[in-house]
């Protein structure tokens, strides 16, 4: 091959390498990415951990607050709220996006009258689990509508912007170079296919922005506050970007 | 526990505002010291025997906080012929005992399965006590990567 | 009381070895770390969990801070005969946890 060309054909190779999006029909959950214990940790209820939070979750659901109870509207959460996670964060009547934590609360303070669960507490992290986990198998279904469009065009904006003391987009880890190592463990592509999940590391189950931030402090970059309307477009971003993947919660993760 | 980042910290000679533990440079012999004792502490000093035990243990590690784990010793199991005990140490955890687990002919088969957190990558100790006094060992070297992107930003 | 999942099978056959796998909710907290401020955080675990069936002991775990957070316990039993089968958790500053399970024997 003549010089010209090869560098031609090198070039070329290099920039499909760092193209961008991952194409639909090659994303992959980060339960691929991880050890076959770690997956069986996940497969069986009786050895996930996170089971302890989605059997709280069904107490919590079942307890009345401020004057009722989830169930007293909401009946049996495996019918009513099947399919439910799989479409947030979504935007509300009065059109503030929120996700499912946000959405929870706001139902608890204008429906059941009771005060708001603190972010990232025990109990929202366990109604949050009990909610997702009636969608569990079911694809994440996030349409890009007009309402929507400008909070996802934030997210995306978001993800591949350079950011921190380290400089490096999402992108830049999650579409052009996950299934590399990094610190021993392999970069997944950072879909949120199983929130709230039990992470290793925090020996507890924790939120996608509790995630997040541990990935801008990976970059040395100031987090976003938690329920900030900047998480809630990431996420947003995030869960359009895996539209069509199965829903796992409760996952584990390392 | 100690963790795997302040060993990495400090074996690098850099003292993060996070590492808080100051560890004396001969930890790695007294934490082996530590085992050894711990063992003695359960044979009484009696022989040593390999077979028998089997230490179930992913080689490589996801995260050194949750590493499943499931010994299995070959036994009948009976009144006359059975597994007293089974005990899992390790060499460089901040303390050596793991778990021990107290069996007996009810159980059927001497199995037990359970979730332990390693300080950093080491040879982890099966051993089985059986009725008739004899102590079955089996060692597995293990090796424990750190998740990245963490909350204290230590890595 | 602290949340805790037993999973084992309603009925089994005499002489059959069943399998009980048990999750206990506790951070176990090793006493080797220390917070921000330098200060030890002190130990808090689950120490021991037995099971007794029709009030005998069949199994006994003694644990320690290098048990994972949210301990998982998988042992084996024989099913003799019908009864109920109990799950007890102790711990530091007087952690209890209980929890039962009736077994038919056929």
């Amino acid at each position: 091959m003549k010089r010209g060309a090869f560098f031609t054909a090198a070039a070329v190779l290099v920039a499909a390498a760092f193209a961008g999006e991952i194409p639909p029909a090659e994303r992959k959950s980060g339960y691929e990415f991880m050890s076959r214990e770690t997956r069986a940790m996940q497969d069986d209820d009786a050895t996930n951990p996170g089971t302890l939070w989605v059997l709280e979750g069904e107490s919590l659901w079942n307890r009345k607050d401020g004057e009722r109870s989830c169930a007293d509207c909401h009946r049996d959460a495996a019918s009513s709220m099947k399919g439910v996670a799989t479409r947030y964060p979504s935007v509300d009547a009065k059109g503030r996006l929120l996700n499912l934590e946000q959405r929870i609360n706001e139902c608890r303070v204008e429906r059941q009258k009771a005060p708001a669960l603190a972010l990232e507490g025990r109990e929202l992290l366990a109604l949050s689990a009990y909610v997702a986990r009636q969608s569990r198998g079911l694809p994440i279904d996030i349409e890009a509508d007009d309402r929507v469009k400008p909070h996802l065009e934030a997210g995306r904006t978001a993800f591949y912007r350079r950011q921190g003391q380290l400089n490096l987009s999402c992108a830049q880890c999650h579409d052009d170079r996950s299934g590399i190592k990094l610190a021993g463990n392999t970069i997944p592509q950072a879909h949120p296919t199983g929130y709230p999940i039990y992470r290793l590391e925090w020996q507890g189950v924790g939120s996608l922005q509790r995630r997040l931030r541990n990935c801008f402090i990976g970059v040395r970059a100031e987090p976003y506050a938690y329920g900030s309307k900047e998480f809630a477009e990431l996420e947003l971003y995030l869960m359009w970007r895996a539209r069509g993947m199965k829903l796992e919660t409760p996952a584990v993760r390392p | 526990m100690t963790s795997r980042r302040e060993f990495l910290v400090l074996a690098c000679g850099a003292l993060s505002g996070a590492a808080q533990a100051q560890l004396p440079p001969d930890i790695g012999a007294k934490r082996k010291a530590a085992a050894e004792e711990a063992l003695r502490k359960i044979t009484g000093g009696a022989q040593l025997r390999t077979g028998k035990v089997k230490l179930d243990i992913p080689p490589l590690i996801d995260n050194g906080n949750a590493v499943p784990l499931t010994v299995t010793v070959e036994s009948p199991m009976t009144q006359a012929e059975h597994v007293r005990a089974i005990h899992v140490l390790t060499e460089r955890n901040p303390q050596p005992n793991v778990v021990s687990a107290h069996l007996g002919p009810r159980a059927g088969r001497a199995s037990i399965t359970t979730r332990v957190r390693l300080a950093d990558t080491q040879t982890v100790t099966a051993i089985a006590q059986l009725s008739d006094g004899s102590f079955w060992v089996d060692r597995v070297p293990v090796v424990v990567t750190l998740s990245a992107c963490l909350e204290d930003g230590l890595i | 009381m602290a949340r805790t999942v037993v999973n084992m099978p309603a009925q089994a056959k005499r002489g059959e070895i069943i399998e009980i796998k048990t999750l206990a909710g506790h951070t176990m907290e090793t006493g080797f770390r220390h917070s921000e401020r330098g200060e030890p955080i002190p130990r808090d675990i689950i120490t021991q969990f037995v099971c007794t069936y029709n009030g005998v002991e069949v199994f006994r775990a003694d644990l320690s801070p290098a048990i994972a957070a949210n301990p998982l316990i998988t042992f084996t039993t024989v099913a003799t005969e019908s009864g109920t089968l109990e799950f007890k958790w102790l711990g530091d500053k007087g952690f209890t946890a209980a929890h039962s399970a009736k077994l038919n024997v056929v």
